[in-house]
């Protein structure tokens, strides 16, 4: 295949950066994305050129760590499928892809189509977890979980918090990785005494970092490569009116 | 044997386990060692390299019991550590079904499936502590897979006849990292974990032979920075990388162990890899990594290839007659369910023979046809359906109208870092758990094992035993010396790494090696493979030194730099691995030499001589390493061989 | 946004039912004008009710377009260097992307339709008319223009409700995944049903089936 990549370039936080072409034939269509940029990378390097930067590591779709907003979309064409599984037979010969990083300000660019996504882990540690310390485990089979509840929580649980929803909401907003967090959570037995305190500091940090608020575009479950669902925000949103609101918050 | 490629040196021996009965072990460590002070353990530093099951649970664990945890991973969150891509499930022997599960059977048929060449002391400990795992993570919220009221739902898995496995769908490892990388934050939240993401450990800071701290680089700006504790901990996982093409993440690195073997830790049993029988085969020459495809695939495809040598044909126009189901021919009794290594190099065999299919010959079938014709699509796409979507998403061929080809690939390396009970190193105040270390896998890892292994380090053993080693030792500050030092060796080799300016990428180098390897001390280790690798691995990483090209600067995030540093050392472990392979002169487990297998062409063990760990001393570059063996003894499991017929 | 939104919507459905009095005749239309005025006479005084809807309708139309700009900042701020490369996802529907730019319009022709039949600015006829024949002359075919304005206008409202109204019980907490496509198509009915009911209005006083 042949190909023409534009591709954002940006030396470091404080470089402007643009929008840079790249020539590339003889690309296999069974060759992943990353991997033509891999191919695309030797190629710079074999010519005294600067490797582009991007993030990646398991390549199979699990780790979160590939981003790039492929041609306007997070994760690119393909519909629930991460940048590292999507395939170059995806695209026609000749074709002009824009390759451009995660664009938020809480996901300030680091160079190249690297970016930070700290501000996620600062959300979960602000209370993402159910506080449960080693060795305090009660036995495994004391509380049952309702199947339904179960699978739906996992449903939620399987957000692998690569940050496409922020890149793809018009509004810069994590909903949809908050949801998913305290979707997870709330559904779970073991989440309900934290419940309330942990969506309201959550979200608290998810505003302090940046992020924008919901309006509901639903380009978020659009662009997940999990599919998270949009009802994890109207979970999100009873959960903290009810705990807001309805006073169920403890602090 | 020829001693002409390593030195013989003294035995080693795990100082720390309790002798008595197995099941009391354990609990009698446990007691016996030294209690910190908890007023004095917000004074004590631990430091830990890798944020994955083992690492991520661990500092959880110990920010939780008080200590100053500071922890590194060089991904750019916690999250993201390649524990996540486990599929199967986690094995605990709760016996939730009544089928005569307990923690003995579990304990057994990990050392059997060991091929009888781990620690019994450790695998029972592991055995125990399975059931408690299961319990932290429920508390923790893991969304395992229950029935329909409610309770745990179990499978069962490879090589067990119980049904213990504890899964969510076919993303466990993701769920259970999650729990630990929550776990973790909270304890980041509670200002007891210092997290430094984005930071690659390159050297360790020795003080009079003790681990004192580490050397990392800063990869986002580049600034070489130390941190100094009095104990480190590496949970920094396996090296499978090595062959270039494997499983493992793009990331995923020896060279925190690596480093710290430079500087006297043991490295045991190099040569034990697991290659999954199950993985998409390679598409070309673009092929960055292997993607593994859940071995319960196996329960319903049938495996074949043609029977003629190079025959074109479609599979669909290949008649029934023209086939050859060659591990249901070979082995009737468990046909397409043989264990991994078997299924592994009965592919090879076949592709060797000319009768692979797909690009360059390197796969074979596994076929649904019968099963969707039994069960129908329905059954199967419930069953399977997500496996077949990744299969159809990465290359494009629908496994409903056409057999999937698969290719066996490099998966988890048994070997690792050499610890005792303790899961102590060989060096003093090192710490290494989960697939970093050697300790419980022997020479082959049981499916859904991995998890559990690395929580049950994390979360259980080191919490206990890295007291004692703290209580024992009151460490002063460190002396600045030995932490300059520490940072001069990485300073140096960055600037050596960034000054040879040659004219070869650092992954044709990489590339490269997995070649030899995977030919060489692969599926099928042969004397005169594994000595022919011996001269084109030093040849290459001389070449490498000479030749290869690392663009950009030191002070920036450099992925070029960060690879040519790891690749270096698995330059130098590819060497160690082999010398391994060409020592031991017995086929076990994941180390199959074709010189040891009986008239069926199955693998031999030979107790008499290899009933030992071997462990590696570093004794220079360039230089013949040392050879320490740890006599393995047998007191609750007799060796038998392994049959699969 | 949800609750001043609910407000408003509520409000139009009572406003539509009110128009279509137009289909009964002059004599019921301004009668039910003049009773608008008069509700909870004697009571309280004179145009009460009517004052007083007049000031909750005017306060949740002011937050509502705070809640929007705020909105509107935090979403500029959150994303401060814009891609290069056009998105073209339209994952609710065509409505989502009017909510911004259809807000202003809307909010453009409440204006105009204040200074129109409200305090007949740019109406034909002034206060010495009667409500109805304020209404015939503005839409009377001459003026089919005015027509096109409402009924482009009124469109816009449709699009914005469809997506708003679902949007509420999302934001509000209400939506479930059991609840999702009833409410979906709550959305839909009532953007349909104010819509049509809005526009058969001017409608038919342009093609003369109300005179």
């Amino acid at each position: 295949m042949k190909l023409t990549l534009r591709v954002w370039r940006q030396s470091g936080p404080q470089d402007k950066g643009a929008m840079v072409e790249y020539k590339l034939d003889d690309i296999s269509p069974d060759a992943s994305f990353l991997e033509m940029l891999d191919v695309l990378n030797e190629k710079l390097i074999a010519d005294g050129g600067e490797p582009i930067a991007f993030d990646h590591d398991c390549r199979e779709g699990i780790c979160g760590m590939c981003s790039l907003v492929i041609n306007g979309t997070p994760h690119g064409p393909e519909r629930a499928t991460t940048t590292c599984q999507l395939h170059m037979r995806k695209f026609k010969d000749g074709e002009v892809i824009d390759v451009e990083p995660w664009r938020a300000k809480a996901f300030p660019v680091v160079k190249d189509l690297v970016v930070d996504r700290s501000a996620f882990d600062r959300i979960v540690q602000s209370g993402g977890f159910i506080s449960a310390p080693t060795g305090t485990a009660p036995e495994a089979h004391s509380t049952p979980v309702p199947k339904p509840d179960a699978d739906r929580a996992f449903e939620a649980a399987e957000c692998i918090g690569c940050g496409a929803c922020v890149a793809a909401c018009p509004n810069g907003s994590a909903a949809l990785f908050l949801g998913a967090k305290v979707t997870h959570l709330g559904l779970m037995p073991q989440g309900q005494p934290e419940r309330w305190d942990r969506v309201v500091s959550m979200l608290d940090t998810h505003d302090e970092e940046g992020f924008g608020g919901c309006t509901n575009t639903g380009e978020c479950t659009v662009a997940c490569p999990k599919g998270i669902p949009l009802d994890v925000i109207g979970r999100l949103n009873h959960d903290y009116l009810k705990a807001t609101a309805g006073g169920k918050k403890r602090a | 044997m020829s001693d002409s490629f390593y030195k013989s040196g003294e035995p080693v021996a795990d100082a720390k386990a309790p002798a008595g009965p197995i099941e009391d072990r354990w609990t009698t460590r446990k007691f016996e060692a030294k209690l910190v002070n908890p007023a004095n353990k917000r004074k004590k530093k631990i430091i830990i390299i890798g944020t994955g099951l083992a690492g991520g649970s661990a500092g959880a664990t110990l920010g939780e019991a008080g200590y100053h945890v500071q922890q590194f991973c060089f991904q750019d969150s916690p999250r993201r550590a390649h524990s996540i891509a486990a599929q199967g499930g986690i094995n605990a022997a709760k016996n939730y079904r009544n089928d005569g599960d307990s923690v003995h059977r579990l304990f057994y048929d990990t050392v059997k499936g060991g091929d009888f060449r781990s620690r019994e002391s450790n695998v029972h400990r592991l055995a125990e502590i399975s059931t408690q795992i299961i319990d932290q993570c429920v508390a923790q919220g893991v969304p395992f897979a229950r029935e329909y009221g409610g309770l745990l739902d179990n499978r069962s898995f490879g090589g067990t006849q119980v049904s213990r496995t504890f899964y969510a769908r076919g993303q466990t490892g993701q769920q259970l990292l999650l729990g630990a990388y929550q776990a973790l934050m909270r304890q980041v939240e509670a200002g007891n974990v210092e997290l430094y993401a984005r930071h690659e450990m390159l050297d360790l800071i020795m003080e009079d032979g003790r681990a004192r701290g580490v050397v990392v680089r800063d990869l986002i700006n580049g600034d070489v920075k130390h941190y100094t504790a009095d104990a480190v901990v590496l949970a920094s996982g396996g090296y499978g990388n090595v062959y270039f093409l494997s499983t493992n993440a793009m990331g995923s690195n020896v060279t925190a162990s690596w480093r710290a073997h430079r500087h006297g830790a043991l490295f045991a049993n190099p040569c034990y890899t697991q290659i999954h029988p199950t993985c998409i085969p390679v598409s070309g020459d673009h092929q960055s990594k292997l993607t593994l495809m859940s071995e319960s695939l196996r329960n319903d495809g049938r495996v074949w290839v043609p029977t003629k040598t190079g025959d074109e044909r479609r599979p669909v126009d290949i008649p029934e007659d023209e086939r050859d189901y060659y591990l249901e021919r070979i082995y009737p009794s468990f046909g397409n369910l043989v264990p991994r290594d078997i299924a592994s190099r009965a592919a090879k065999n076949v592709c060797d023979e000319g009768r692979g299919v797909g690009p360059g010959g390197l796969g074979v079938y596994l076929d649904f046809a019968d099963a969707i014709a039994r069960l129908g699509r329905k059954t199967v796409e419930a069953k399977y359906g997500n496996l077949f979507e990744m299969y159809e998403r990465i290359t494009g061929e629908n496994p409903y109208e056409t057999p999937m080809r698969i290719y066996p690939a490099v998966h988890y390396t048994m070997g690792g870092l050499w610890v005792d009970y303790d899961l102590q190193s060989s060096i003093p105040g090192l710490f290494v758990i989960g697939e970093a270390n050697f300790s419980d896998h022997g020479a082959n890892r049981l499916g859904a094992s991995a998890l559990m292994q690395g929580l049950a380090d994390g979360y259980f053993v080191l919490p206990n035993t890295i007291g004692d080693y703290i209580a024992r030792n009151d460490l002063g500050p460190v002396d600045p010396t030995a932490v300059v030092a520490a940072e001069e060796r990485v300073k140096g080799q960055i600037d050596k790494l960034l000054s040879i300016d040659g004219d070869r990428s650092v992954d044709s180098f990489h590339r490269e090696l997995g070649h030899i390897m995977w030919e060489y001390c692969g599926m099928e280790r042969t004397e005169q493979g594994l000595r022919k690798a011996l001269e084109l691995i030093p040849a290459l990483r001389a070449e490498f030194w000479e030749r290869v090209k690392v663009t950009g600067k030191g002070e920036e995030l450099n992925q070029q730099l960060e690879k040519a540093g790891r690749v270096a050392d698995f330059l130098e472990l590819g060497e160690l691995m082999v010398i391994d392979a060409l020592h031991r002169a017995e086929s076990c487990g994941g180390h199959f030499r074709a010189e040891s297998q009986d008239e069926d062409g199955e693998a031999k063990r030979d107790d008499d001589n290899f009933a030992y760990v071997a462990a590696w001393e570093w004794s220079g570059e360039g230089e013949q390493p040392v050879l320490h063996k740890e006599d393995l003894e047998f007191d609750y499991v007799k060796p038998t061989q392994r049959s699969y017929k | 946004m949800a609750v001043t939104g609910g407000v408003l919507v509520l409000y139009l459905v009572a406003h539509m039912i009110g128009n279509l009095k137009i289909f009964l005749g002059e004599e019921d239309f301004n009668h039910y004008a003049h009773w608008l005025r008069t509700i909870g006479e004697p009571a309280v005084p004179h145009r009460t009710v009517l004052t007083l809807i007049e000031v909750v309708l005017g306060l949740s139309v002011v937050l509502h377009m705070w809640s929007a700009v705020s909105l509107g900042k935090r979403a500029s701020h959150a994303r401060p260097v814009k891609y290069q490369s056009k998105k073209k996802s339209h994952a609710q529907g065509y409505a989502v992307h009017t909510m911004r730019y259809g807000g202003v319009i809307i909010a453009l022709y409440i204006v105009w339709h204040l200074l129109d039949l409200t305090f007949f600015v740019v109406n034909p006829k002034n206060s010495d008319a009667t409500p109805y024949e304020r209404m015939v002359s503005d839409f009377d075919p001459s003026r089919w223009y005015i027509t096109v304005w409402y009924v482009v206008a009124l469109l816009l409202v449709g699009l914005h409700l469809n997506h708003g109204i679902w949007s509420a019980f999302q934001t509000l907490g209400l939506r479930t995944p059991r609840s999702h496509r009833a409410l979906r198509g709550l959305a839909g009915a009532v953007a349909a049903v104010v819509t049509l009911g809005f526009i058969s209005v001017p409608l038919s006083i342009t093609f003369g089936w109300v005179s």
